[in-house]
């Protein structure tokens, strides 16, 4: 649910700014797609740090007292995928016929309404940045260690778990939670494909 | 007041020009055809018409409004026309959505969409269709959603940029006769490019013939076709016979002009010792083996240099002390027995000539 919640807020913040990028020219775009294809290597544990250092007690963002619990784990996971996801919603944006947004605009387009008439063409490629983004959270373990805390019951999610019965030996119980793991990517992915297929 | 007004438009990319100064009117409720080979500026100009690029100098005024000062004004503007660009795009929807797609945009009713698309469709002649994906189209249905998709928001103004380029004849003149009916039936203004100009003869009331980023000429069909305003006209709407010369003296309306040591009359306002361009168009010029009596005011003899079969006319070409070329029918070249090495007389008339000053 973390993983799903994060991968929808990043979506939320990705298709807007990527379609900003895409339709827009200006000084330095090509160094900032640069840049943002480079954070596709951010190590997790990077992040990790970045957010624990912003939303510890003592850190600038302390006073909202969301350390170890979901919600940091959300905004995190949310970072961590933000620049793929947007990087490769570009790269799909990118690959749509710029006639397109000609043809969009001559038949009386607003701004936002070409975005997202472009954003339609794109689907099948938006989707599958959708998936890798995903993908990238739920399997995401040092991260969620960091800013979750791995407390039984609250920010325990699969990977940590796994991480965990692994270190005490539980070898069964690891493999069978992996197994489940995996199971649900399938299932998200399925239902994501249903609606790229509609 | 016209419907759109270019006064001094220019256009610049980098250090290359593409339009330079181009002032032209296009009146309500006209097919203004822009003829001219391709690369001369044709879709840059239909670009700036629809406010998809900000010139680089000059004015464009939509009924009577200053567009090139609107900001956020423009989009308005805009919805009062619809261009059909070159090569059709289509949107990877159905054909019924993407006909739909302009009226969404402006916030119109279910019914009301449903209605208008459900009628073009049937202009276009594509109803049964209407859920296919518009990506599996020909070329030439294609052509025609595009224009059923701008003609779905009932526009003044209607761009057509090459409609018929890269179909086959069968889909150009299903194309011609959709653009006929349109024009009929919607009562748009209608603005297009094509480098056909047979097309734009068959189809505009009036012609801008642009040449290198510049119209040279703006007039009615016959008027174009007829009296090319230059060289550069002359060759492009096909004129075969075009001979440098000068005048030598007038009486009246005709000039006598002296073609390379032949003399012609023709009928020119231009003065004695004017360096001028003749034109003669090859189906006003007839040849016979001798010298006939007729009202033609010239004839000149030559001597066949080559004679090119097209269809049922024949390209004969003569040598008068200059190239000139006549279109006969084949059968009259047969019966003259028209060949190579052959002595010939030309002859025309002094007013099929167009005399154009250098």
């Amino acid at each position: 649910m973390i993983s799903v919640t994060a991968t929808f807020l990043a979506s939320l913040v990705c298709l807007p700014l990527a379609s900003l990028i895409h339709l827009h020219r200006f000084p330095g775009k090509r160094l900032l797609i640069n840049i943002i294809q480079t954070l596709f290597s951010l190590p997790t544990v990077v992040v990790g740090l970045f957010v624990f250092v912003l939303f510890s007690r003592a850190g600038p963002l302390g006073g909202l007292n969301i350390m170890f619990t979901p919600t940091l784990m959300i905004i995190g996971q949310a970072i961590l995928i933000t620049p793929i996801l947007l990087g490769l919603i570009i790269s799909a944006l990118g690959g749509v016929d710029k006639a397109i947004v000609d043809t969009a605009l001559s038949l009386g387009a607003s701004g936002p309404q070409v975005a997202l008439a472009v954003i339609r063409e794109a689907r099948y490629a938006v989707m599958a940045a959708v998936i890798i983004g995903f993908g990238r959270a739920i399997s995401e373990v040092g991260l969620v260690i960091m800013v979750g805390g791995n407390i039984r019951g609250f920010t325990r999610v699969l990977t940590t778990a796994i991480s965990l019965e692994t270190s005490k030996g539980e070898l069964e119980l690891s493999i069978a939670l992996g197994i489940i793991l995996l199971s649900i990517a399938l299932i998200v992915n399925l239902a994501l494909n249903r609606i790229q297929q509609r | 007041m016209s419907l759109i007004e270019v006064v001094g438009l220019s256009q610049r990319y980098g250090d290359r020009v593409v339009l330079k100064n181009i002032n032209v009117n296009i009146e309500k409720g006209e097919i203004f055809a822009l003829i001219g080979p391709t690369g001369t500026g044709k879709t840059t100009f239909l670009r700036l018409i629809d406010l998809l690029e900000v010139p680089t100098s000059g004015k464009i005024y939509f009924d009577g409004i200053d567009t090139t000062a609107l900001g956020r004004m423009k989009l308005r503007i805009r919805r009062r026309m619809a261009f059909v660009l070159q090569k059709p795009v289509v949107f990877n929807l159905s054909i019924y959505d993407n006909i739909a797609y302009g009226l969404r945009w402006r916030g119109k009713g279910r019914n009301e969409i449903k209605a208008k698309v459900d009628r073009l469709l049937d202009v276009i002649g594509l109803s049964t269709f209407r859920h296919k994906n518009a990506r599996t189209l020909s070329g030439g249905e294609a052509q025609r959603v595009a224009i059923a998709r701008a003609l779905a928001v009932e526009p003044e103004v209607l761009l057509l940029d090459e409609p018929t380029a890269n179909l086959d004849p069968i889909s150009t003149l299903k194309i011609e006769e959709l653009i006929r009916n349109i024009f009929h039936q919607y009562k748009a203004t209608i603005v297009m490019a094509t480098h056909d100009l047979s097309q734009g003869r068959r189809l505009a009331h009036r012609i801008g013939v642009m040449v290198n980023g510049e119209i040279i000429q703006v007039g009615k069909a016959d008027e174009i076709f007829n009296s090319p305003l230059n060289r550069e006209v002359a060759e492009f709407v096909g004129v075969e016979n075009i001979i440098g010369g000068v005048i030598v003296s007038r009486d009246g309306d005709i000039a006598t002009i002296d073609l390379k040591g032949k003399i012609i009359e023709a009928i020119s306002d231009c003065a004695v010792g004017d360096e001028v361009y003749v034109c003669i168009r090859p189906e006003d010029i007839t040849l016979a083996p001798s010298k006939a009596i007729s009202s033609a005011r010239n004839s000149l003899a030559g001597e066949i240099t080559r004679v090119a079969p097209t269809g049922s006319l024949v390209h004969v070409e003569v040598d008068c002390g200059f190239s000139l070329i006549a279109l006969v029918t084949k059968k009259s070249a047969e019966e003259l027995n028209f060949k190579s090495g052959e002595r010939v007389y030309a002859s025309f008339k002094a007013s099929a000539v167009h005399v154009i000053k250098k």
